[in-house]
């Protein structure tokens, strides 16, 4: 029977939830590296026993872990993450150019069939790539490089490069989003970028429509359809059906289109899931429900999930890599809280059950399929 | 030899338990014990100074023999019982909420 392992970033270390195929009974290992923040984890699709860690501390920086039998052992790999080339600036809050400077991971991206190589999205925003588990580490740094890189500005959290979404039919495409410049495309491997946010429309920002500086919390795409891509945005849940060309917003009828995670159902690639969070200044749900919300046309209809989620008094957030889906059938929908919850759902979001729920406040989360 | 105390969670780091016995070669500077840490742990490149630019981290101090060093250059020699293995150099983090 498959088994699922859920991999938790927390605020003060990495747990690793394990069940099997019914995924009613969990099994918990933690805390990894207890003290420290795990901003992020994810396994090898190449090689699903080898997982790979952002560590980070206000103390001690950035360190990367590698494991390559599951998360039972660990070995701390290569922390060098150089800027290459003329470091340059970046816009800063008040206005004046601000030189780029490296503060941590946000995101690893395992290569989806080789599991030496995996990208690394950075905090000041980059792109960084290893092509031998993590002995080292080079910047991808046409993307910083971009044209556009000069008017790049932070958002509230930091100016993250938090998604890395790989074409699985083409190696040569690559996405990735930054809060706050926006969604950007590589059509040959991370060499050259352009952005790709025709359509959307942030009314923070001086030009609305501007090519650049939009405040993007995440993308996802369905591995079957790689020109789909879907969108939450700072505002706005936003849809792509030619790799980002142009976008519509799909926000339709949700209670409220500001959030962080999107995902894309495993099996059925129209079905998308968010999480509605009240407001920019309000990180909690509407009314203090807890509710995901599902489209099974992907486009304006939403439903709200509620079955097992607490519909009062319930005011955490969900993070933008804190959301994830298993391949299993019915497909597996899971995401963790800032209270310390991880909630998953064995029936695509129909019912939900805490698997725990007193974990140090939810970074990440991710899900491994296995056989 | 140079006895060095690290924090907590960098002797989990490096695996190691208790103090950290090193041999420096002279002169014993600040600089001299980390890169000779950094050589027998390579795992703790990185979480004392930054790599490029060899600034101790803003929330780690460096002690010993009751004085802070932490701003000292360096450069600077390290106190003669550090060098005679009297007194331990001591990696402090900086007490921190949360």
């Amino acid at each position: 029977m498959s088994k699922v392992r859920v991999l938790v970033g927390t605020r003060k270390g990495a747990f690793i939830l394990s069940s099997d195929g019914k995924r009613k009974q969990w099994e918990i290992s933690g805390p990894h590296f207890g003290g420290w923040e795990i901003y992020h984890m994810k396994g090898s699709p190449a090689d699903p026993n080898r997982l790979y860690v952002s560590q980070t501390s206000g103390w001690f920086g950035q360190l990367i872990q590698r494991s390559n039998d599951g998360g039972k052992t660990w070995e701390a790999v290569n922390n060098d993450f150089k800027y290459e080339g003329a470091l340059g600036t970046h816009q800063w809050y008040d206005g004046t150019p601000h030189p780029w400077e490296f503060k941590r991971v946000w995101h690893l991206e395992p290569s989806v069939s080789d599991p030496e190589t995996v990208f690394a999205g950075i905090e000041d925003a980059a792109l960084f790539k290893t092509t031998d588990g993590g002995k080292s580490w080079h910047e991808l740094a046409g993307l910083r490089q971009h044209q556009s890189g000069p008017k790049w500005t932070p958002g509230a959290g930091g100016m993250g490069l938090h998604t890395i979404l790989l074409d699985p039919n083409d190696p040569a495409r690559i996405y990735i989003a930054i809060s706050a410049a926006g969604a950007f495309r590589s059509d040959d491997g991370g060499k050259s970028w352009r952005p790709v946010n025709q359509g959307l429309r942030s009314e923070y920002i001086p030009d609305p429509t501007a090519e650049v500086g939009h405040c993007v919390h995440r993308m996802a795409m369905h591995p079957s359809r790689p020109n789909v891509l879907f969108m939450q945005k700072h505002w706005d849940v936003m849809r792509s059906d030619n790799g980002g060309e142009s976008w519509h917003e799909i926000s339709g009828n949700l209670p409220t289109d500001f959030g962080f995670p999107i995902e894309v159902h495993a099996h059925e690639p129209q079905t998308v899931y968010v999480v509605p969070i009240k407001s920019d200044s309000e990180h909690y749900p509407p009314e203090g429900k807890l509710r995901v919300y599902r489209s099974r046309n992907g486009w304006m209809e939403w439903e709200g999930l509620t079955k097992g989620l607490p519909q009062r008094d319930c005011y955490v957030n969900i993070l933008r890599d804190a959301m994830a889906v298993d391949t299993l059938d019915p497909c597996g929908v899971y995401f963790g809280t800032t209270g310390g919850q991880v909630y998953a759902s064995a029936d695509g979001g129909d019912s939900w059950d805490a698997i725990v729920r007193d974990f140090p406040g939810v970074l990440s989360v991710e899900v491994q399929t296995l056989p | 030899m140079i006895r060095v105390v690290l924090p907590a969670h960098l002797r989990t780091l490096a695996r190691h338990e208790g103090e950290v016995m090193l041999d420096v070669v002279p002169p014993v500077s600040q600089r001299s014990v980390i890169d000779a840490l950094e050589a027998r742990f390579p795992a703790l490149s990185g979480t004392v100074r930054d790599r490029h630019t060899q600034k101790r981290r803003p929330f780690l101090r460096f002690y010993a023999c009751e004085e802070d060093l932490s701003h000292e250059s360096p450069d600077a020699p390290l106190p003669p019982a550090v060098i005679s293995g009297q007194a331990p150099f001591l990696i402090i983090g900086s007490v921190a909420g949360g």
